[in-house]
């Protein structure tokens, strides 16, 4: 335990050098006016500027907008995407009919970037609220459909055999075994599709009329204010990171005999 | 033990097994893995199934769980036909059957859970059951925290508290260490001795099949056919040192005889009682 515990330390001391060392080279190449030929630092803003911006960022009367109309939109899309995400997958993972009829469709949307949703998700919609929304909940949709239907096709089938043997009706295998079953690489999908929903947030609110973190990211490129975009990239950073950790930490208490230690 | 008493169902368990073929694969890869086998198995026997990987004697004990069905003869227990899986004939595997996130009780609970008996209720049952397979303290471990042996005493309980007509076994005890595998088979004698019950054990352990069968069915491999009955007389109950008897040492032989097929033979790949290799390894 005390071993574990001292390498526990160590491996957080790692990350904390790690981003210590981002914040190092960034300023260093920022004010030298670095040009690598390939990449070029003249017009990066130093991260003095950025701090500042940020400040005047938390203390404008915005932000709360800002964060909160992200928020929402983030939550209401990943939400269904979960809720659609999981049923499509327990469906087509389970049977092959189902596979049959929903995967090929899918299959041809999935490789469709956010960007190009915009068009149709305004005309599909009749509202811009619910084209950003629908824009999320495809950055979702795909990374949890697959990791469910990869968890579903996975469960070992001695265990449905031995449930059936038990007296398992099939929705009770589908509530007891596959679900349970599916439920670690569930958890893994539900936690990429929140990166991704964060990913295609700065896509979806340029259709926006004027808040949410990727509208004013987005904003601050057209009107040239570089340090501003600079926050919002880091405010999606940190949200979406945030978010994702909260579910593996979700996704952890709902998997409880996954964390347990083995027998000896 | 009155408690236990009750599961007890000894006028019930009988097997008729009448030309029984059994086809695996599809297309070209087709093979009858059970080829016209006949036998029956009365109520509270306890059978082996003996032969060499790749007989058919998991796929015969699949079609008696209800997981395969038979393509051609009859297979009845108690006179009805066998149709699909049914917890009159639980199974158990040779490991890792176990739900991995349902404790030891939840996990023996789940068979009264299907049959909607009530949380407390069940609960009860499957500490009962849970103590006669010597584990009452080890009830809410996960399976993980549990050794391969007590992982097979959960396994056991969980058929067990269903009161099956049939214990199906392919070879339960085939992952575990000797010793382990011992004190497993005593306890299986000891349990059945409680709880009299037909069970129909596969292994291709000679010496396991011996000690604990009244009557070894050996079963040659590609088709799989019966190729002879064994009746084992060592009366009950048995202790291991039966193992060092000249009797024992006899019937060993003949066993052996039986099972000496070509030294050139390839081994031929296990089958399940799925149907096909579900994994298990080697």
């Amino acid at each position: 335990m005390a071993q574990s515990t001292a390498s526990g330390i160590s491996r957080w001391a790692l990350r904390a050098v790690s981003i210590a060392v981002c914040l190092v080279v960034w300023p260093t190449a920022s004010t030298l006016r670095l040009n690598l030929g390939l990449v070029t630092f003249v017009n990066v803003p130093p991260p003095t500027d950025v701090f500042l911006a940020a400040i005047d960022f938390v203390q404008s009367t915005k932000a709360f907008d800002h964060v909160t109309s992200s928020l929402r939109r983030v939550a209401s899309g990943y939400a269904i995407a979960a809720f659609v995400g999981v049923a499509l997958g327990l469906a087509i993972g389970r049977s092959r009919r189902a596979a049959d009829v929903l995967l090929p469709p899918l299959e041809l949307l999935r490789p469709i970037p956010a960007v190009a949703w915009i068009p149709l998700a305004v005309l599909l919609f009749p509202s811009s609220e619910a084209s950003m929304i629908y824009i999320t909940f495809i950055g979702a949709l795909f990374p949890i459909l697959l990791n469910t239907i990869h968890g579903v096709e996975n469960v070992d089938p001695r265990l449905i055999a031995s449930a059936k043997s038990l007296g398992g009706t099939q929705s009770a295998i589908l509530r007891e075994v596959i679900l349970p079953g599916a439920a670690p690489s569930i958890v893994t999908g539900l936690a990429i599709g929140m990166g991704t929903s964060w990913f295609c947030l700065v896509t979806a609110e340029m259709i926006s009329g004027q808040f949410g973190i990727g509208y004013y990211t987005w904003e601050s490129y057209t009107i040239q204010n570089y340090a501003d975009i600079i926050v919002g990239m880091i405010l999606i950073g940190l949200l979406g990171m945030g978010s994702s950790a909260l579910l593996r930490w979700i996704g952890g208490l709902l998997t409880p005999w996954h964390t347990v230690g083995e027998a000896r | 033990m009155s408690g236990v008493e009750r599961l007890a169902r000894p006028e019930l368990g009988r097997i008729d097994a009448a030309h029984v073929s059994i086809r695996l694969g599809g297309g070209d890869q087709a093979f009858e893995a059970v080829q016209d086998v006949s036998f029956a198995i009365e109520p509270g026997e306890f059978v082996c199934l003996l032969g060499p990987s790749g007989c058919g004697k998991s796929t015969l004990l699949g079609a008696l769980a209800g997981h395969i069905a038979p393509s051609g003869g009859r297979l009845h227990v108690d006179g009805s036909t066998i149709d699909g899986p049914h917890p009159d004939r639980g199974i158990v595997f040779q490991h890792h059957t176990l739900f991995p996130w349902k404790s030891a009780r939840e996990n023996v609970a789940f068979g009264p859970k299907m049959r909607g008996v009530g949380k407390a209720e069940r609960n009860r049952q499957a500490g009962e059951i849970l103590d006669l397979v010597g584990l009452g303290d080890f009830a809410d471990r996960y399976p993980k925290q549990l050794s391969g042996g007590m992982q097979q005493r959960v396994e056991i309980a969980r058929v067990l508290v269903n009161r099956p007509r049939l214990l199906l076994m392919d070879e339960p005890f085939g992952a575990l260490d000797a010793l382990t595998r011992m004190m497993m088979q005593e306890l299986l004698l000891d349990i059945w001795g409680r709880v009299r019950t037909t069970i129909v054990f596969v292994t291709h352990d000679i010496d396991e099949a011996l000690f604990l069968a009244d009557r070894i069915i050996v079963m040659t491999p590609r088709p799989g056919r019966i190729l002879e009955e064994i009746r084992v007389p060592f009366a009950r109950p048995r202790a291991t040192d039966i193992v060092a008897s000249p009797e024992f040492g006899t019937l060993k032989r003949h066993c052996l005889e039986l099972l000496h097929v070509r030294p050139d033979g390839v081994p031929l790949p296990r089958l399940s009682p799925l149907g096909f290799d579900a994994g298990e390894g080697a």
